[in-house]
């Protein structure tokens, strides 16, 4: 009985430790000073996050540097700071809003897998939500039924689905799409593109063709194209950012699936390296779980106790 | 671009030319490098750690050889040591001596590639003399059922007829029972992406498991997956006793520590690795070349197996015959060029050659020629079969012509003349001398050991 008991307390503080601040706290606890093995086992704690090497030297040297005048730094001081570092790295925080642009053309773009369909689909039933006209152009002509995936998240949030047959062209679905908008008088035109691997020039190619037919048929367009993040992804995703926003010129991230375990620390990485925004992030099933991301929120989520 | 580990190594080691032993100092250094480079490819913190203890201790008081840098020594040894912790020399095929209908089971998350890897391991398997039955059993993502659907008609492999509204034990329970009627000798069940900490999707999975025993259950896991992959196949192993792993999405530039992180905490065998888009292209694992992906190494071997499957073997002798024929001409040249353009981007063919990061870091910042191929490509589209196979005809009118034509300039149109008619005494040259002239022409001091 009482082994039960504690049994269960145990594992409910393993639990605990299983997170960021957790294992922060843990770490305080076993280690009540700010010496080199407290902050050795903190990079790895921020290496388990998917940091990476050269933003968590930085945030340990930061760290180093902020404490150093203190004599005996709580737990609480070292959290802040670390927050606050963390957060100097991310975008300035301001909520993202539709530009005036009508029919306003937001295309979405990343590798294989990361949930661009689904993504597309949320941000369908926000918008029509928030009174908005919407369009989508099912431009996944490659994957195997894309297209009514599509179609049912569409009907699900009451937006019109432009589509070709599967192996067509996706700058004719753009092309049509973008008419469609403009006929309709839509406010927001959402453009689904296939999922692609950064390393394959003629796939990425397609993508700066996609972009060039959407210019010519509404002034500016693409306004908006965000690369999709998948959150467990690894180092992988700078290099994935870099790519995709010299093809298609991205002005921002969605960062998905951050409802696992996993803590996507690598976006800290890519806004500190690119400069690239994150405007939304997926943190379930949901439409409503598709989320306008917030710095702060962020930093929280990150160090959350779960 | 990171330095490669082995000019990283090199440097370290610099110092300790001569010396014949390693000393501890001499291999903390390099141990310190190597971390760096697991980390960089996303092998997890943890299995890092473990892994950097152990190799140490075995390069401690080894002998330097005389004839290798020590860098590449204890590279060898890093190498040798990864490549058997992924299961070099140990039985990883598919394993499915069992009565049949033989059920397999891919599990994993949202957006790993299951379904894709459904379809591939079908065709695989009906390669193999076996008759496949693909089972959808994803009722949650909208259209999952449909796209195996799409998926087994395009390879013309039967698909069991599920709708979304079913419960999926039922689906699985009744393929088997139709499997069984219909005489297919194999399932494959393809399961909805789930969460790792999603206990009533994993408690699904619990109960397929149990109704139909699957022989394979296999976790799909993506190559570029950072640092979550130990949870998440910790998670998937404890609940569902995994038999393998199948690794997705390696034909990218993702160094694929996942691989490594997943092996070493679940200790189940990497038996497959999906590589490319078209459903073919599902592969037999490796350990060795992993290892070496892993550490940067580049990986000459996947860039001739590249080369072999872009360059089909007819248009490869066809264009040697030209060569043969005619020479090196402004003809052959572009098909040359338009063959290793065909393979991929100029950097992520330059990646797979050992050393090749170096080049490329000099270069720092210059974009690779990738617009100037285009341009020459563009040029000598513009001019006349005649003018490509004899370029000496053509003069100033038609230079302009072929100029106004690319739209380039009059320029650039000389510059690659120029340039190509070095190319070509060059090549004449080699061709006259053959590989006993090309050693007098590199001249005594040559130093090659031929």
């Amino acid at each position: 009985m009482a082994v039960g008991l504690f049994g269960r307390l145990r594992e409910g503080l393993a639990k605990t430790r299983e997170t960021l601040l957790g294992k922060v706290e843990a770490l305080f606890q076993g280690h009540p000073k700010v010496d080199e093995e407290f902050l050795e086992s903190l990079e790895e704690i921020l290496l388990g996050a998917d940091f990476g090497m050269p933003v968590t030297q930085e945030l340990i040297a930061a760290l180093r540097r902020r404490l150093k005048n203190e004599r005996e730094p709580d737990q609480g001081r070292l959290r802040e700071i670390l927050a606050e570092e963390i957060a100097t790295r991310l975008p300035a925080e301001q909520a993202w809003t539709l530009p005036a642009q009508r029919p306003c053309v937001i295309m979405l773009v990343g590798v294989n897998g990361v949930g661009k369909t689904t993504t597309l689909g949320k941000l369908a039933a926000q918008f029509v939500g928030q009174g908005k006209k919407v369009v989508i152009g099912a431009g996944d002509t490659f994957r195997a039924a894309a297209g009514e995936q599509l179609q049912v998240w569409g009907e699900r949030a009451g937006a019109e689905v432009i589509r070709h047959a599967e192996g067509a062209d996706p700058g004719a679905v753009a092309f049509d799409a973008a008419r469609a908008a403009v006929a309709r008088g839509a406010d927001v035109l959402l453009l689904d593109t296939a999922g692609r691997l950064h390393t394959k020039v003629n796939l990425m190619e397609e993508l700066k063709k996609v972009r060039r037919v959407l210019a010519r048929e509404i002034p500016g367009a693409p306004h908006e194209t965000w690369l999709v993040l998948d959150a467990t992804t690894g180092q992988n995703a700078l290099a994935q950012a870099k790519t995709f926003r010299a093809a298609t010129e991205a002005t921002g991230i969605v960062l998905t699936k951050l409802d696992g375990t996993a803590r996507g620390g690598i976006v800290v990485a890519i806004s500190a390296e690119l400069g690239l925004g994150v405007r939304f992030v997926g943190i379930g099933e949901g439409v409503a779980d598709l989320k306008p991301f917030s710095a702060g929120e962020f930093v929280a989520a990150l160090f959350r106790n779960d | 671009m990171f330095d490669t580990l082995s000019e990283k190594l090199d440097a370290v080691f610099k110092k300790l030319r001569g010396r014949g032993r390693l000393t501890e100092e001499d291999v903390q250094a390099a141990m310190r490098e190597v971390r760096l480079a697991l980390l960089e490819a996303d092998v997890n913190f943890k299995v890092v750690k473990d892994f950097v203890a152990a190799v140490r201790e075995r390069a401690v008081g080894q002998d330097v050889l005389q004839s290798l840098t020590p860098g590449q020594q204890v590279i060898r040894v890093v190498r040798d040591e990864l490549a058997l912790l992924m299961g070099s020399g140990e039985e990883n095929r598919l394993d499915l001596a069992a009565r049949p209908p033989v059920g397999i089971m891919l599990c994993g998350l949202q957006g790993a590639g299951k379904t894709t890897t459904c379809g591939k391991l079908a065709l695989k398997l009906r390669r193999d003399k076996r008759s496949p039955l693909l089972v959808p059993a994803d009722v949650y993502r909208p259209a999952a059922i449909e796209q195996l659907k799409v998926l087994g008609r395009q390879l013309d492999i039967p698909v069991f007829d599920s709708r979304a509204d079913q419960d999926p034990v039922a689906i699985c329970r009744e393929a088997r029972a139709f499997a069984d009627r219909q005489g297919y000798d194999t399932l494959i069940l393809d399961t909805a992406g789930r969460l790792h900490i999603d206990d009533a999707l994993m408690l699904e999975l619990e109960r397929i498991k149990a109704d139909v025993e699957p022989r394979e259950i296999l976790l799909v896991a993506d190559a570029m997956t950072g640092q979550d992959a130990v949870n998440v196949a910790t998670a998937f192993n404890e609940r569902l006793g995994l038999t393998g792993v199948i690794l997705t999405k390696l034909d990218g530039d993702a160094r694929g520590g996942a691989a490594l992180s997943i092996r070493s905490v679940t200790g189940k065998p990497i038996k497959l690795i999906g590589v490319g888009e078209k459903l073919d292209a599902l592969e037999a694992f490796h350990p060795e070349r992993m290892a070496q992906r892993i550490l940067g190494m580049g990986d000459v071997l996947s860039l001739i197996e590249k080369a072999e499957a872009t360059i089909d073997r007819e248009q490869a002798a066809e264009m040697a015959q030209q060569l043969r024929k005619e020479g090196f001409n402004l003809e052959t040249f572009r098909d040359q060029l338009r063959a290793v353009k065909k393979m991929g981007s100029l950097e992520s063919l330059l990646g797979m050659i050992p050393g090749a990061g170096k080049a490329m870091k000099q270069m720092q910042g210059m974009q690779l020629p990738e617009k100037e191929l285009q341009k020459v490509e563009a040029i000598i589209n513009s001019m006349t079969p005649a003018e490509r196979r004899d370029h000496r005809i053509i003069n100033g009118s038609r230079r302009l012509r072929i100029a106004k034509g690319s739209g380039t300039r009059v320029q650039d149109v000389n510059q690659l003349l120029k340039q190509f008619t070095e190319a070509q005494t060059m090549m004449k040259r080699m061709q006259k001398l053959g590989p006993k002239g090309l050693r007098g022409l590199l001249g005594k001091g040559g130093g090659l050991p031929f």
